[in-house]
């Protein structure tokens, strides 16, 4: 099946089978590597994209679901050389260690970023339920997230 | 996955129309439940029909004293919707994140699963599922694990919750997968007092009993004494029988010291 959708603001198309995942497309055929693939059960977050701009695990996803859609990686987070703030705030904070996680945590940290009023440390833990860091690096991340929002005024 | 073919139909009828088709045929929403069976072969499906931008399944608006949810409405837009502080925190707490935003109200209750967040709110406000053909009542509607009284191709469009006079959700989280061990929505609804459980048994049911002491007094102190049998209860490696009996008189005294007027 062709599927043609918004990706990092670019416009792409694709050949897919209807079983393809979102997170297959992405990485296999148009070579987007920063999306991880952790657990490619629902549980470890670490393939988050966001579509439409809601935070969403690309292994639970068809492919042919973003059809018509936009679709954002952590490939198109930064402008160019300068890091989107949160990325900063990761940087700053240490809130990577291994840094497997750390395209999912951006991703859902952004999709927090965008929807809490307020750096709020229960509703940033709560938002995170669905990423695993297994390096236990919580707490610089929450951080970071929370940094991020306060500075957003 | 196994293979399958997938269509996007326009309309509910053209949906309706493509499940006559041979084969297995399977209505697809947010498909955060579907997508995991389908990788565990749990399913296998000839044919995904994509509901989930159907227009007839987008509505999120008060009609006099219900609120009407698209079937297609996700976990995400349903809890930043104010009509109903309880059925919005439930929302809120399905899952994780990811799966709040793209899993939907109408894809959660077909599925019926018997430890549902929806469900306890589903029975608990006493709503109408509208489909293609009809009305069911929330009381008519589980019929077992993963059983609806849905019929083959009947797709839900939406979901019509009276508005309560006070509702709560209390739950104990499976801390692994986030679905409850145990539920309980208690509701001062539109036809009188409504305790409904959801993750204790093969599907979701009303606690009449709770519901009558409730009657007379609706708090936590009218419950005091009561508690309910546990062998029926489901037992699995995440909790006994009998510790959620325990669960449901605690959970609903937690409820009803947290209801709140909408």
């Amino acid at each position: 099946m062709r599927v043609a959708f918004t990706l990092n603001g670019k416009a792409v198309e694709a050949e897919v089978e209807p079983r393809t995942l979102l997170v297959d497309l992405l990485r296999q055929t148009l070579l987007l590597s920063g999306t991880h693939v952790g657990c490619d059960t629902g549980q470890c977050g670490a393939c988050t994209v966001h579509l439409d701009g809601r935070a969403v695990k690309s292994c639970l996803v068809l492919a042919v679901q973003a059809d018509g859609r936009t679709v954002l990686t952590i490939e198109g987070v930064a402008a160019g050389e300068a890091l989107h703030p949160l990325q900063e705030a990761f940087r700053d904070r240490h809130a990577l260690q291994c840094g497997f996680c750390t395209p999912g945590m951006i991703m859902s940290g952004l999709d927090l970023v965008t929807h809490l009023d307020k750096a709020d440390e229960t509703a940033i833990r709560e938002g995170l339920a669905g990423n695993l860091c297994r390096c236990t690096g919580y707490r610089p991340i929450i951080e970071a997230i929370a940094a991020c929002i306060g500075e957003k005024g | 996955m196994l293979p399958f073919s997938y269509v996007r139909p326009a309309h509910v009828a053209a949906a309706v129309a493509a499940h006559t088709q041979d084969g297995e045929p399977r209505y697809l929403a947010g498909g955060q439940s579907l997508l995991p069976a389908l990788k565990l072969r749990l399913a296998q499906p000839s044919l995904l029909i994509d509901v989930a931008r159907l227009p007839e399944l987008s509505a999120l608006r008060r009609e006099g004293e219900r609120l009407v949810v698209g079937a297609a409405v996700t976990h995400s837009a349903l809890a930043a919707c104010p009509h109903i502080p309880a059925l919005a925190q439930l929302a809120g707490s399905i899952g994780d994140l990811q799966v709040r935003n793209m899993g939907s109200l109408g894809g959660a209750l077909a599925n019926a699963d018997p430890a549902s967040d929806h469900a306890a709110a589903l029975l608990g406000l006493g709503a109408e599922i509208r489909t293609d053909r009809r009305v069911i009542a929330a009381d008519d509607f589980f019929l077992g694990m993963f059983e609806t009284a849905l019929e083959p191709g009947e797709l839900i469009i939406e979901i019509a919750f009276p508005l309560p006079n006070r509702a709560a959700y209390a739950k104990v989280r499976n801390p692994a997968s986030g679905y409850p061990v145990v539920g309980i929505f208690v509701a001062e609804a539109a036809d009188g007092i409504r305790v409904a459980v959801t993750g204790a048994a093969s599907s979701p049911y009303r606690l009449s009993e709770f519901e009558m002491a409730l009657a007379g007094d609706f708090s936590a102190a009218a419950l005091e004494g009561l508690s309910v049998p546990a062998e029926d209860l489901n037992r699995d490696l995440h909790a006994t029988h009998e510790y959620r009996a325990a669960l449901i008189p605690v959970l609903a005294k937690r409820a009803l010291n947290c209801g709140r007027k909408p």
